[in-house]
């Protein structure tokens, strides 16, 4: 998420249909992470609206300093470099929002989301989305509102598709709650692969 | 030197303690003296006052200047101020010579009035718990109750940390910065061969050198020489002197030839004059004790079980003596408790002494945090 110039703590957190998606999943006065959290305006929204405790995570300086600003916990840590500060179970939700596009190592944090966090939450931009594939049968690299980068420029790196990422759920372990899928304001239901701008799941470790 | 929003002309106070100190190490000092200084108002509710702590070297002189020394600025004088991170017009700010330093407060170099002698190798050696109690009969005596902010670097972080531990309910906020929650053998190491060095000076005479009329000058020097490459990192140095030579040859002998040799004699030099040896003894072996982990088994996490105060962790990623994974140990430890921590690693070339210098990112985020603090 690009950072934004925040205000004072006092200052609430204005409706956003992408932090109230994940805002529905989360139960009340419950224990969050929140993985590459920027400036801190989604977990200080679920504070606000969920009256959640939690710390955000986050390797940007600009953005670290926006936490602060923002009166939201801030550990400042690479998350390539997995989730070693934080003890197994010991959150109640882990959250990865749009972030997990441009990590290099994909596999490895929703192993440690797993570890982490009875639940994890993750959303990402929908590569399958039927603008994106348009673009691409026209022979580009989609260049769209929820992917506003050019191939050479752009920090996603491991795209994927509704599809995709329900198989890498599959192969490491993680069994799929919820999905939902928006589109601008809307939720999708019709073709969510085809349809679908964003998509949410909320998954938790699968039983031996 | 002073700038505009300094504090600008300070008084130093004394404060004499006339309650005995039941210290660590078994030893009782039945009174004492302790020096500070003091920077804003304390407000009508108490609740704005931030205790400084002061580093090895460091002492209560934190901001601004003395009437009669122009140049006598403070040691953090670049980050507490009115409208400085450290907002002197919204904190009341207080800096306290370490019990045992050489600086005003009672010490080695006090003369003991029970025997008019200097107390010398006769003060006993002292702890971070133990300053923790006496900066608090210094609070309970200005009338504060409870700090909003306790803040240090290195060994100063290391009291903020403490206070939390011996006072959760004294301490609304710590500001431990490049900092350790323990140190480590190399460390310990380091300090060892400071001390090796004031031991082994023969006019240390057993630390009663000043019945002598003498100083262990050479052996102080060269503790802090020793100290001051672990400060720096070998970046720093690499582009602040670089093999640059003094005459631009080679003389094949042993005088100063490199601009790095100048350097570190002229500030092992600087300091004899500046700094007392049994304090730099005793600081460094309270730096060596300090281990709120070892009363439980070497856990940190349940060291830390009682902590009710917030956190702002900062390290430096040059600064190899006291190491960005030191600070994240303190940081998981307070994590594990569900602890309100923020942690920043700030990137910056100065290696230890990072924590000293006026770097933008690092100056915002104790700003940012300082701001959120309710007084």
């Amino acid at each position: 998420m690009a950072a934004k110039t925040t205000a004072s703590t006092t200052e609430t957190v204005a409706w956003r249909p992408d932090f109230d998606a994940i805002a529905n999943w989360i139960k009340p006065n419950t224990k969050i992470l929140d993985l590459g959290c920027g400036d801190g305006a989604l977990l200080k929204y679920l504070q606000q609206e969920r009256s959640v405790f939690g710390y955000g995570v986050e390797i940007d300086d600009k953005n670290v300093l926006s936490c602060l600003q923002n009166g939201i916990n801030v550990i400042q840590n690479d998350l390539e470099s997995g989730l070693s500060s934080f003890a197994t179970d010991s959150f109640d939700y882990v959250i990865l929002s749009q972030t997990l596009q441009a990590m290099k190592h994909t596999e490895d944090i929703l192993q440690e989301m797993l570890r982490v966090g009875r639940e994890g939450i993750v959303s990402f931009p929908n590569f399958g989305h039927w603008k994106n594939r348009l673009q691409v049968i026209c022979g580009h690299m989609p260049v769209s509102e929820s992917l506003p980068y050019h191939w050479y420029d752009t920090p996603n790196i491991h795209l994927c598709t509704l599809g995709d990422f329900e198989e890498l759920c599959h192969q490491c372990h993680a069994n799929i709650l919820e999905c939902r899928v928006m589109s601008g304001d809307h939720q999708v239901t019709v073709l969510p692969n085809l349809m679908g701008k964003l998509a949410f799941y909320r998954f938790e470790r699968q039983m031996k | 030197m002073q700038d505009s929003n300094s504090v600008g002309i300070v008084t130093p106070q004394y404060m004499y303690i006339d309650k005995p100190i039941q210290l660590k190490s078994g030893s009782v000092l039945d009174s004492y003296d302790l020096i500070y200084e003091t920077y804003g108002e304390l407000n009508a509710d108490r609740s704005n006052a931030v205790l400084v702590c002061h580093a090895l070297s460091g002492n209560h002189h934190v901001a601004g200047v003395y009437a009669d020394k122009p140049k006598s600025t403070g040691w953090w004088d670049n980050i507490v101020g009115p409208d400085k991170p450290i907002d002197t017009n919204k904190f009341f700010v207080i800096g306290m010579n370490n019990l045992g330093g050489c600086h005003g407060s009672t010490g080695p170099a006090t003369i003991d009035t029970k025997t008019n002698k200097h107390y010398g190798a006769n003060f006993p050696i002292v702890t971070v718990e133990d300053w923790v109690e006496t900066q608090s009969q210094l609070a309970e005596n200005l009338g504060i109750h409870q700090f909003a902010a306790v803040i240090g670097g290195s060994l100063g972080g290391m009291q903020a940390l403490q206070w939390t531990l011996n006072y959760p309910d004294r301490v609304r906020h710590a500001l431990v910065i490049a900092a350790a929650a323990k140190l480590t053998a190399q460390n310990i190491a380091f300090n060892d061969v400071a001390r090796q060095a004031i031991l082994t000076d023969q006019d240390f005479h057993g630390g009663n050198y000043y019945e002598q009329n003498t100083l262990p000058r050479r052996g102080l020097r060269l503790a802090r020489m020793l100290g001051h490459i672990t400060y720096l990192s070998d970046h720093s140095m690499a582009s602040k002197f670089g093999r640059d030579l003094r005459d631009g040859k080679f003389s094949f002998g042993y005088d100063v030839e490199f601009e790095i040799e100048s350097y570190l004699r002229y500030q092992g030099d600087k300091f004899t004059d500046l700094f007392d040896a049994n304090s730099y003894l005793l600081m460094t072996k309270a730096l060596d004790y300090f281990d709120p982990a070892n009363a439980y088994n070497g856990n940190l996490t349940a060291a830390f079980k009682s902590i009710q105060a917030s956190f702002l962790v900062l390290s430096f990623t040059t600064d190899w003596r006291f190491s960005p994974e030191r600070s994240r140990d303190i940081v998981k430890a307070l994590l594990d408790n569900n602890i309100n921590v923020s942690y920043g690693e700030i990137a910056s070339a100065h290696g230890h002494d990072s924590f000293l210098m006026n770097d933008a990112y690092y100056h915002q985020l104790v700003s940012a945090y300082m701001k959120n603090i309710e007084v």
